[in-house]
């Protein structure tokens, strides 16, 4: 179609995604505590938050529920997928699908809700847990679990299952060939999947607001709790840096990844057109 | 699930055992494995049924079948990736049937080679002897070796998607030779290629197997593969086997129709025997009567049908002389009239489609040689078709 | 058939070893949500039925076996109130109508940008993906906040208009409709593009030339072709954007106003502002069958078109 309406169209998408992150970014190094009114042109911000002991605590806590969240959604995420793509009937296998899928679709107000009330019925009955850390860090992992698990699955139900078997055939006993075989071949969605899970975990604000209890203020919670209030200068600050990390992270990694494709592909072009000389000469 | 099979009164699986790893030593020293009465089900279906093999030492034998036919089934229970519903596999008098892939002394290489992609071409051919807890030194000797067997020392730092498709399959190789298998199982081997790098492979691949003596099965659903590299072929159809024997064999003398027409080409005449004596046989077909001069197992009126492969034919203009006939009692039998329909150039040989008399199109080809270039065929020509009496196949419906 | 099961049994040690193997891998996942998602929405279901002590703290059983006599108590106040005040029945409209907007706002502004993205140079396609799913890695909270600071009454684009002569007095933008749905927009347009993305750039743009070939016009042809041809990336696009924003708690709380009325809000007030937990379990309930609803016609949809897997 038009092409023109198209680069028109482009443009302003992108300038609707990204004008909103770039006027964060711009605010966040000014001088006034005015959010929108421009005060002149300093680090002032970045000072206050690094010296704000609740922003750097609930950072510290977040990238540790996220570590643990994301660590925890890939080992049960990945013994989910391999039950979904490899035990073709066991027991009860609707229900497990309807278990992997219901957290990715269910509210988070619904499950947050749902888990205190299960955590403060425990809590009546055995005592334990007390909310905090690891009550966010289980949250974190019902959903996490089914993300990792759908992404590692894709990946299982693309592999060729016949390298197992040759695996099995040269003599690795069935562990073997898990190691030395399947391991390095979903590596790649191993890895997928943890940043994946470790950034919806350091995201995530609703379900950590039910499970977190006194002194587990998270990051997140902290910006809701200023945002509510009305504008705030540090919040501006935290997300400048925020963008900042991601960005880097996420633009070198598919620079780095279409490097590899790029050379994987010319490695084989150059494979195949060596062969077809053999075959001519 | 597995269920036992069935055994004689009193005798335990080992005692059978024993019985037939020495019978077999007393029968033919080079009997190497043996199959016996196997039988697959995938739920009521019997992807192979009641299957009875003996394969020599030294001997590549194909499975050879149309799609579907449970030509992998029975590799992949040799190899240990499907449990056989009953029977057992003795390889080298050893019963096998209920070890492990990973323990058995079966290299399989697979259709799609499973080479794994991480590994460099070296480490790949090294997997299977790592596993074996091989000392380093010979692996590092054992790996050259076959490396060179198959041409491909100066790729060994390579990763498989580096390397062209028939290298790729030269590494699955090496990597089953590698671990110097007492079976080596190949799963259409060359059903990856592209016609003409196959049809170098084949005799590339033949003269590696032989030169290194190992016993081979193989699973190929082309007919002219199995006939370039079998010593032995099975033809397969709905889990049985209909016919085992060398190519040549089961070319000239197919046990039934299925067999004739899978291999090659083949015309078939519909009829009655109207006489049946020991040393020839008088059938009656639309077309023409035929003098066969074999016996057959049957009896007078029964139905039965004629094959007659297309390079067995004679074309010419007049009806063929008492001379040319083999033996003067065929005169006025195995001759028909016809038109040419059709004429197909295919270099070494022209195939003719001939339209009998009776509505029949029958094929018949004639090697492309000096000798007949005087008597050029035509479209629409009027010829005379006819054969010998020893060329047909009389089978049964 | 797996590995496991096809290789069948060797012997009994490692047809036990092996079910060992087997039964970790599907139970510990099975088991953690089992016992983190289904228990505790039990616990739900049974405290928005639950009546509670004198105090109003604890909540009693629901059973209870005494003289013989087998007692099971119900309380259903919980969901008349709700099905009946006529505030919650406005909210879960409101949330429906607002997810719905979302949905078709993202659709139009959505499609024909992933529409163009699928269309521009191959090489630049890697590029322009990551530039829309680039956002969705920085925080969510951030980026809805950042609304704030330009629908503000002395925000960015109230100061700019100002300042231009356009508008003398700042538009009232904040804590409206408006607000709220272009919050939502932002945060849930990359879920429309990139599905809808995937199945455009797989098309096989041949079809297009025979389309026009057999007399289409180009428009024709895009009705015709191409949108019958990303159907699944639509109904996907649809599902993943409007499922979530039903239930949404941070945009409305952020951008929402007082006449903005969404059900997620309504449950964090009743729990955090009104500790009034079996209401808020009630509220939970029914606003899980209000997604199954959708839900279902999705899959009913899904399966009449055996079209590719949403989620
Ligand atoms: N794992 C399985 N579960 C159920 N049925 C199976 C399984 N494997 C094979 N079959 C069935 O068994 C029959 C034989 O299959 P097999 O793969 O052995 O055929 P094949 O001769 O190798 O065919 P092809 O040439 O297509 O590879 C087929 O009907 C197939 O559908
Ligand atoms: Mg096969």
């Amino acid at each position: 179609m038009n092409s023109r309406l198209g680069k028109i169209w482009l443009t302003a998408g992108y300038l609707f995604l990204y004008v909103p992150i770039l006027t964060l970014i711009i605010f966040s190094f000014n001088e006034s505590k005015m959010v929108t009114l421009w005060g002149g042109f300093s680090f002032k911000w970045y000072g206050v938050i690094i010296h704000d002991s609740e922003v750097v605590n609930g950072f510290f806590l977040s990238m540790k529920i996220a570590l643990m969240t994301a660590t925890a959604s890939v080992v049960l995420g990945m013994f989910a997928a391999f039950a979904m793509v490899r035990y073709k009937s066991f027991f009860g296998r609707t229900t497990f699908f309807a278990h992997i899928n219901a957290p990715l679709v269910v509210p988070e107000v619904i499950t947050g809700l749902s888990l205190l009330l299960f955590f403060v019925m425990c809590e009546r009955l055995i005592g334990m847990p007390e909310r905090g850390i690891f009550t966010i860090w289980i949250g974190h992992t019902t959903f996490g679990l089914s993300y990792a698990a759908v992404v590692i699955q894709s990946r299982l139900l693309e592999m060729d299952k016949s390298l197992e078997e040759a695996a099995m055939d040269l003599g690795c006993k069935p562990f073997q060939v898990f190691y030395l075989v399947t391991l390095p071949m979903i590596a790649q969605s191993l890895m997928a999947a943890w940043l994946l899970t470790f950034t919806i975990s350091l995201d995530d604000v609703v379900t950590t607001a039910f499970l977190s209890g006194p002194g587990s203020s998270t990051l997140p919670l902290v910006i809701l709790s200023r945002a509510r209030l009305g504008l705030d200068p540090t919040v501006n600050a935290i997300a400048t840096i925020t963008v900042a990390v991601v960005s880097v992270g996420v633009v070198a990694g598919s620079l780095w990844m279409s490097r590899q494709e790029r050379r994987r592909a010319a490695e084989q072009a150059e494979a195949y057109r060596e062969g077809m000389q053999a075959i001519s000469a | 699930m597995a269920t036992p099979p069935q055994l004689h009164n009193g005798k335990g699986t080992q005692d059978m055992a024993d019985s037939v790893a020495n019978s077999t030593a007393r029968e033919d020293d080079s009997l190497f494995v043996r199959i016996d009465r196997l039988s697959k089900h995938f739920d009521e279906v019997a992807a192979v049924d009641n299957v009875s093999l003996d394969i020599k030492k030294g001997e590549i034998f194909a499975l050879l079948g149309s799609s579907g036919c449970g030509k992998s089934t029975l590799l992949r229970m040799l190899a240990g990736f499907e449990m056989p519903s009953s029977g057992n596999i003795y390889l080298d008098g050893d019963d096998i049937a209920k070890m492990p892939p990973y323990e058995r002394p079966i290299n399989m290489m697979f259709q799609s080679y499973a080479l794994f992609p991480h590994l460099t071409v070296w480490e790949n051919v090294a997997f299977g002897l790592k596993r074996d807890g091989m000392p380093k030194d010979q692996i590092a000797e054992r790996v050259e070796t076959t490396l060179g067997i198959v041409k491909l020392k100066p790729y060994a730092k390579r990763k498989p998607h580096q390397l062209s498709g028939g290298q790729q399959q030269r590494v699955a190789l090496a990597r089953c030779l590698a671990k110097r298998p007492k079976l080596l199982l190949l799963d259409e081997p060359l059903g990856a290629l592209d016609r003409k790098l196959r049809e170098e492979t084949q005799f590339e691949l033949v003269n590696i197997i032989k030169s290194v003596g190992v016993t081979c099965a193989m699973v190929t659903h082309d007919q002219e593969e199995a006939m370039i590299m079998a010593d032995r072929i099975a033809v397969m159809q709905e889990g049985r086997f209909l016919q085992v024997g060398p190519p040549s064999e089961i070319y000239e003398t197919p046990s039934c129709v299925f067999v004739a027409g899978f291999i090659g080409d083949v015309n078939l005449f519909k009829g009655k025997v109207i006489v049946d004596e020991p040393d020839h046989v008088l059938i009656e077909t639309p077309e023409c009567r035929h003098f066969v001069t074999h016996g057959i197992t049957g009896m007078i009126d029964m139905q039965v049908n004629i094959a007659l492969r297309p390079e067995k034919i004679c074309l010419q203009s007049h009806e063929p002389t008492l001379e040319q006939r083999e033996s003067p009692k065929e005169q006025g039998y195995n001759v028909a009239r016809g038109t040419i329909d059709g004429i197909a150039y295919f270099g070494k040989f022209t195939l003719f489609h001939v339209r009998l008399e009776s509505g029949m199109v029958i094929k018949a080809s004639r090697e492309n040689s000096a000798r007949h270039e005087e008597t050029q065929l035509v479209r629409g020509q009027q010829i005379y078709v006819w054969w010998d009496g020893s060329d047909v196949v009389v089978l049964a419906n | 058939m797996s590995i496991a099961s096809s290789i069948g049994n060797y012997g009994i040690v490692q047809f036990l070893k092996r079910n060992w193997g087997r039964r970790s891998v599907i139970g510990i996942p099975y088991g953690f949500l089992i016992l983190f998602f289904s228990v505790p929405f039990l616990v739900v279901l049974k405290i928005s039925v639950s009546s509670t002590d004198a105090l109003g703290i604890h909540f009693q059983d629901l059973t209870s076996y005494a003289n013989g006599i087998f007692e099971l108590k119900i309380k259903l106040s919980n969901y008349i109130f709700l099905t009946t005040d006529p505030l919650y029945i406005e909210t879960y409209l409101s949330s429906i109508k607002f997810a719905v907007i979302n949905t078709l706002i993202c659709l139009i502004i959505g499609y024909p940008f992933a529409y163009f993205m699928a269309r521009s140079p191959a090489t630049m396609r890697p590029a322009l993906l990551m530039m829309v799913s680039l956002p969705f890695w920085t925080s969510y909270l951030l980026r809805v906040y950042a609304w704030k600071g330009l629908l503000d009454d002395n925000g960015v684009i109230n100061n700019v208009l100002i300042w231009l002569h356009i508008i003398h007095d700042p538009i009232k933008m904040m804590y409206t409709g408006f607000s709220m749905t272009i919050g939502m927009v932002y945060t849930y347009i990359p879920f429309m593009i990139l599905p809808v993305y995937a199945t455009l750039v797989k098309m096989d743009l041949r079809l297009l030339e025979a389309a026009k070939d057999l007399g289409a016009t180009p428009w024709k042809a895009f009705w015709l072709v191409t949108v019958p041809l990303s159907k699944n990336g639509i109904v996907a696009g649809s599902m993943l954007v409007f499922i979530p924003s039903v239930g949404e708690y941070v945009i409305p709380e952020l951008l929402g106003g007082p006449s903005t009325l969404m059900i997620g809000r309504v449950l964090w007030d009743e729990f955090f502002s009104n500790n009034d937990w079996a209401m808020a379990s009630a509220v939970a309930v029914s606003m899980v069958v209000l997604i199954l609803i959708p839900l279902a016609i999705f899959n009913k949809f899904q399966s009449d078109s055996g079209g590719a897997r949403g989620l």
